[in-house]
């Protein structure tokens, strides 16, 4: 496959079921975090792809945009993770059933 | 060359894709820097693609801050080695690989069947540049921009809340 619209959104699909991946195989809290950032990124690939397709910059304001959330989900979640390490002494997530029924 | 770009930064990013989730890796750290090596290809992409600003974007706040934000994380709670995973999961450890490949083929499929554009037009002048962002951001996307700054300040001070020991 060329360099085309068609072989960059396969890729961004690929990244994107490999974040999927992560998320569902990965049991650290700080891995699953990065899974979903990998997940962002393979979404932010499509926009650009599609603004380059459409020749529009309105794609590339969407991915500034998802670079924000993604800063401001990575500070939120990093502090999460702390104040979880701080009480269990562990970032495995089996071992946070607390809201388990 | 631009194939051959294309070809080179695919098999990075999708090769530290792959460290990063795959749970052969045990060492976060190493999961982390394979992360980087990600977002940093990605931004590659980025290049090829006309995108020059959100190329930089993503090398500036991407590679350097989230990064630089999760190792320190990664090194302040000197967490262990990921353990393996459980035994009595082999639902998850099964079915959820099966899920993400049935995902990855069948959105590779309906792009490769969608009748897409093959190549990509040739781009106009002034084509993601900062001006070209910065008219558009700070015209139609004035409100979304104003109101992405709020979410800014909640997310900080909720992070000082959530992570400080006692107010």
């Amino acid at each position: 496959m060329a360099f085309g619209p068609q072989s960059v959104l396969a890729v961004s699909a690929v990244l994107f079921a490999l974040g999927v991946l992560g998320v569902l195989l990965r049991r650290g809290a700080i891995l699953i975090l990065m899974s979903v950032e990998i997940m962002l990124n393979a979404a932010n690939l499509a926009f650009v792809s599609f603004a380059r397709q459409h020749d529009h910059a309105e794609g590339q304001i969407y991915v500034f945009f998802v670079i924000t959330l993604a800063a401001a989900e990575a500070a939120v979640g990093l502090a999460i993770v702390i104040a979880l390490f701080r009480l269990r002494g562990s970032t495995d997530v089996d071992e946070l059933s607390l809201l388990k029924w | 060359m631009q194939t051959l770009a294309f070809f080179v930064l695919t098999v990075l990013a999708v090769g530290s894709a792959a460290v990063v989730v795959g749970p052969w890796v045990k060492n976060q750290v190493l999961c982390a820097l394979a992360l980087a090596f990600n977002l940093v290809s990605l931004a590659g992409f980025f290049f090829l693609l006309d995108a020059q600003f959100i190329a930089f974007l993503q090398v500036i706040v991407y590679a350097g801050a989230i990064m630089v934000l999760i190792l320190f994380v990664l090194m302040l709670l000197n967490v262990q080695d990921e353990r393996r995973l459980a035994a009595a999961r082999p639902f998850q450890r099964w079915l959820g690989p099966a899920a993400a490949v049935a995902f990855a083929l069948i959105v590779v499929a309906a792009v490769r069947s969608g009748g897409g554009a093959l190549r990509y037009p040739q781009p106009s002048a002034g084509y993601g540049t900062v001006r070209a962002l910065g008219l558009e951001l700070f015209t139609r996307f004035f409100y979304p921009f104003e109101a992405i700054s709020l979410l800014l300040v909640v997310a900080m001070i909720g992070a000082v809340l959530l992570a400080k020991r006692r107010l």
